[in-house]
């Protein structure tokens, strides 16, 4: 069990059941659950639709799009069934969220994929929960199987006329599943090998079906928004950018936790005082302020508000919410060695600029880190991950060269160091030979 | 070959969930392995016969996922996170701490078949780093010394369990020995 923690500038919405005992279905219902589905069922598909759309939620699992416009590509009549696909596979390194939603409030996640169902025009819907998640998936699989005994799911829902059914699927390790044309074919019982697109998944997905793929936070906020309005939710954050974010403090902070501020929030707040500063008498050195995958900012770049188009404009990404802190004594090469390892691992090599950059930019970090760097390299680094730049089917290949790009940027004194067989300046002689003799 | 009841009730009940029988293939495997120990030729030769797969089509899905394996581990799977995360709170003291104790590197398995020691990739506990999970279980906020502890009650279980059995094989041979008396 994570432990929680909490701030005065929090904004409790999606995490407003956290720690008040709603796994249990009874406990769920008197803090107002199943209370917005039964609004959703009293309205036409286009009007929950909207009323998304007006909200201004954006997809929390990275990309940001809007979360109302996606459902609106989901054609209203089809000949093959439609799905909804809730995206659990959280394994953006740095992100722990969704965890938490499905520890505490799984009903809300249950909740979100029936309106999204009632929005579309579907009658089932999957809740994808990553393998490692074990305890999770215990706790979501009794989340429905209560909800199906109260009659809530399967036919005739809510005395509606309506059926919905929602199933629980597991992966097996595999971050590439959380792409989503990867997660179908995970679901479908594959490898997750993206698909090519067009067409989209909203209209040929799992099966061929239709199909509404959404992330756990998102569906989770969903029914905050179907009862307190598209108006108040969209006023938590700043124009375009509604509601709040789970954001994952994690590295080198005081009192780092899951903290759901609203959107917009301060990063520099975040940082310092949310999460209470620098420990040990140190100072920052850099964050990654949206999960690996997102370019890193400097001590000097965290005057930002951090919502989609803010952090954008600082040239990185909100991403996943994962922000991670590191401090003056975290070595740049190893930890950007770590993430391009990370992206080597995952890679499934179905494209090659990704199967074969991550690998030769893998080697090369490696040969930087024990001292062997030549200066050349340097530039090489950049013009790899430059040409793997949207160059592959699935968004793992950026994934791997944005973050890349930007460590050799913005500390290319760091890549200096390490040049001339010069020993890393951060770690004791020996240890890195030592750790990669170990390492995977 | 022979699953328990659980996996059976648990195998009918999913599988028409989906419009098609191989999509429950992934989390079948896993179920499959949690109680085999590892997916072994008999597992796969029977898995594939139930969904209707080729064999050579359930390796290949097997071959994709980081958790699923055809080689046997220890009754312990330590799998310990470097990733971003963890490695800025200590992650790989963690990783090289066990490598010690164990005697065993990166997917090693202790002589004794108890541990296998994994370096794994984010676990999902980045705000409680560094982290490691044995089998599904996930130990957070890591030190050396929680580490150690954290296996010492691995071990002080395996010890229970043995004595376990060794006091029902004493039992059974008094008892064959009344019976033959």
């Amino acid at each position: 069990m994570a432990s929680l923690v909490s701030h005065p500038d929090e904004v409790k919405v999606v995490t407003r059941r956290f720690g008040l005992g709603a796994t249990n279905i009874d406990r769920y219902l008197e803090l107002d659950g199943y209370k917005a589905v039964q609004k959703a069922l009293g309205m036409d598909a286009d009007a929950i639709i909207n009323e998304v759309k007006n909200s201004g939620l954006r997809g929390r699992g990275g990309a940001g799009f809007s979360t109302g416009m996606k459902w609106s590509f989901v054609p209203k009549q089809s000949a093959k069934p439609k799905y909804v696909l809730c995206n659990g596979d959280e394994s953006e390194p740095g992100t722990c969220k969704d965890r938490l939603i499905f520890e505490h409030d799984p009903h809300a996640v249950i909740e979100g994929v029936m309106i999204g169902g009632l929005a579309v025009g579907a009658r089932s819907g999957y809740i994808y929960i990553r393998g490692e998640y074990r305890y999770l998936s215990i706790i979501m699989q009794k989340a429905i199987r209560d909800a199906y005994a109260k009659g809530f799911l399967g036919k005739n829902i809510f005395g509606s006329g309506r059926d919905f059914d929602i199933y629980w699927h597991g992966g097996a390790g595999a971050y590439e599943v959380g792409e989503e044309s990867a997660l179908m074919e995970s679901l479908e019982g594959k490898r997750g090998i993206p698909r090519i697109r067009p067409p989209f998944p909203a209209v040929v997905g799992l099966w061929g079906g239709p199909t509404v793929i959404n992330n756990a936070e998102t569906l989770a906020s969903v029914p905050h928004i179907m009862l307190g309005g598209a108006e108040w939710y969209a006023k938590i954050g700043p124009p375009k950018n509604g509601g709040t974010r789970l954001f994952c403090l994690s590295g080198n902070v005081a009192k780092p936790g899951v903290y759901e501020l609203p959107m917009g929030y301060s990063l520099k707040k975040m940082i310092y005082e949310v999460g209470g500063g620098i420990p040990n008498g140190r100072s920052l050195k850099a964050v990654v302020p949206g999960g690996s995958s997102t370019p890193c900012l400097t001590a000097d770049e965290i005057d930002i508000n951090m919502d989609f188009d803010s952090v954008a404009k600082a040239g990185s990404m909100l991403g996943s919410g994962g922000v991670v802190v590191l401090d003056d004594q975290q070595c740049i090469v190893k930890f950007a060695l770590r993430t391009m390892k990370f992206y080597q691992h995952e890679s499934c090599g179905w494209c090659i600029p990704c199967r074969e950059g991550t690998d030769w930019l893998k080697k090369t970090l490696i040969r930087f880190h024990s001292g062997g760097g030549v200066k050349k390299d340097i530039d090489n680094m950049q013009y790899l991950s430059e040409n793997m730049l949207g160059r592959t089917f699935c968004p793992l290949g950026d994934a791997a060269a944005m973050p890349t790009i930007a460590f050799v940027k913005k500390f290319r004194k760091e890549f200096e160091d390490h040049l001339d067989g010069r020993p890393c300046p951060y770690e004791k002689a020996g240890v890195a030979e030592e750790m990669e003799a170990l390492s995977h | 070959m022979k699953f328990s009841e659980e996996f059976e009730a648990r195998f009918a009940e999913m599988v028409p969930h989906y419009p098609t029988k191989r999509s429950a293939l992934v989390p079948t495997l896993l179920y499959a392995q949690d109680e085999v120990g590892f997916l072994s030729d008999e597992v796969i030769a029977e898995l594939a016969g139930r969904l209707d797969l080729t064999e050579l089509e359930v390796r290949n899905v097997i071959s994709y996922y980081s958790m699923l394996t055809t080689k046997p581990r220890g009754k312990f799977n330590l799998q310990v996170c470097t990733n971003i995360s963890c490695l800025v709170r200590g992650g790989e003291e963690i990783l090289q701490h066990c490598a010690k104790k164990l005697g065993v590197g990166h997917k090693g398995t202790t002589p004794d078949g108890l541990f296998t020691l994994e370096e794994v990739e984010c676990i999902g506990a980045c705000s409680w780093a560094p982290a490691a999970q044995v089998n599904y279980d996930f130990h957070e906020n890591l030190t050396t010394e929680k580490m150690d502890r954290v296996l010492d009650k691995c071990l002080a279980q395996a010890q229970e369990q043995l004595q376990r059995i060794k006091s029902v094989d004493s039992l059974a041979d008094t008892l064959s020995q009344r019976s033959e008396g």
